[in-house]
């Protein structure tokens, strides 16, 4: 089956693992800035990883005829430190132009701290001053329904940001509906441990419709399944959904909404 | 939705079974240990209440039941990671 894997974070992942999702019919897959699971020191490091994610990443994709696509910023989990903040905001702009380019992503709150939202602020101003879109990563667990309200209101406080150019991701049952009454799509992860298993993320499909949604792996080097768009897909059809409302989800849908950006193109 | 009562347990029962059980394990296991509980324990014993009773917002309602009541923002971050509830002392 084709399939888009709008989430992946590719740098923590084998070569085996493009190999894998090429053969179960991934076409494209993006790939937000995140926390390398260690603070990195300074901008430079910074620097670094985005040459990585626009230069090096996208060689090793098309290696397996997949098109890379990738997000910048700094991630909420090291958004405490300003002066860090604020120096690496100044040099995502000297990226921006490059052609795998999406948008600002993924930014949002991990603890929702005062200097969190203060940095989310931050990288939504950059991102409504450069026309960019937005891929938003909502917290963890007993953070996330606080957590996503706070997004929503910085959101919705900024008078030039578009809802649906906005994807909030990682929405569970009790964020969902908040998601999509403010006009922006939802992003489902699928995880072994946390966050959505895939027969919720098939629940929340029949329950609150397929527009606006899509499912990621978000695969990084914790506990996470590349192939789980696929393997999510199978169960649906298992369910006995027909096969046009299992490609909206997991290629029509992640199309849709990439495409607001001219650079995605298969 | 495109199953049946009959279709949905054929296809999860035994799922569903596997993981209760492993959950009434894991506080029999909890119950065998010595020394003192956390915050977590009570948070996931008033989760297990709203497993009771009919509706389809029986997920929703667990994850409300781990999640952080407040709205305003912390003064600052304590560290990076969540533990899956919301500690007490934050009340």
């Amino acid at each position: 089956m084709k399939f888009i894997e709008p989430h992946a974070h590719m740098v923590s992942r084998t070569t085996d693992d493009y190999a894998d999702l090429a053969t179960a019919g991934c076409v494209a897959l993006c790939e937000p800035a995140f926390w390398a699971g260690f603070d990195r020191s300074s901008a430079d490091g910074f620097r670094d990883y985005f040459r990585q994610l626009t230069e090096y990443e996208p060689r090793r994709a098309a290696m397996y005829g997949i098109r890379h696509f990738t997000w910048l910023c700094i991630n909420p989990k090291e958004s405490e430190d300003l002066s860090l903040a604020a120096d690496v905001l100044s040099i995502i702009p000297e990226f921006m132009d490059n052609p795998n380019v999406l948008g600002i992503g993924e930014i949002g709150l991990n603890k929702n701290s005062r200097n969190e939202l203060k940095v989310l602020e931050q990288h939504v101003d950059l991102a409504a001053s450069h026309d960019q879109l937005i891929l938003v990563h909502t917290p963890h667990l007993e953070d996330k329904h606080k957590g996503t309200r706070l997004i929503l209101d910085v959101l919705k406080n900024d008078s030039r940001i578009k809802p649906e150019r906005v994807m909030i991701d990682h929405v569970e049952e009790h964020t969902i509906g908040m998601v999509l009454d403010a006009g922006h799509w939802g992003g489902m992860t699928l995880y072994p441990e946390s966050k959505c298993s895939p027969a919720r993320a098939i629940d929340m499909i029949e329950r609150f419709g397929s527009e606006r949604l899509w499912w990621d792996a978000a695969c990084d080097w914790g506990p996470s399944v590349p192939l789980a768009v696929p393997r999510t897909a199978v169960e649906m059809r298992k369910r006995g959904h027909d096969e046009a409302l299992i490609t909206k989800v997991i290629y029509e849908n992640p199309q849709q909404f990439l495409s607001q950006c001219d650079r995605f193109k298969l | 939705m495109t199953m049946t009562r009959q279709q949905v347990l054929d296809q999860y029962f035994m799922d569903a079974r596997h993981k209760l059980i492993d959950l009434a394990a894991f506080l029999d296991r909890v119950e065998r240990a010595e020394g003192d509980a956390d915050f977590r324990l009570d948070a996931f014993r008033e989760a297990l209440k709203k497993l009771g009773g009919d509706g389809t917002e029986h997920a929703r309602d667990v994850l409300m039941a781990f999640s952080d009541p407040t709205e305003e923002p912390i003064a600052a971050a304590p560290g990076k990671g969540a533990c899956g509830a919301w500690p007490p002392q934050d009340n």
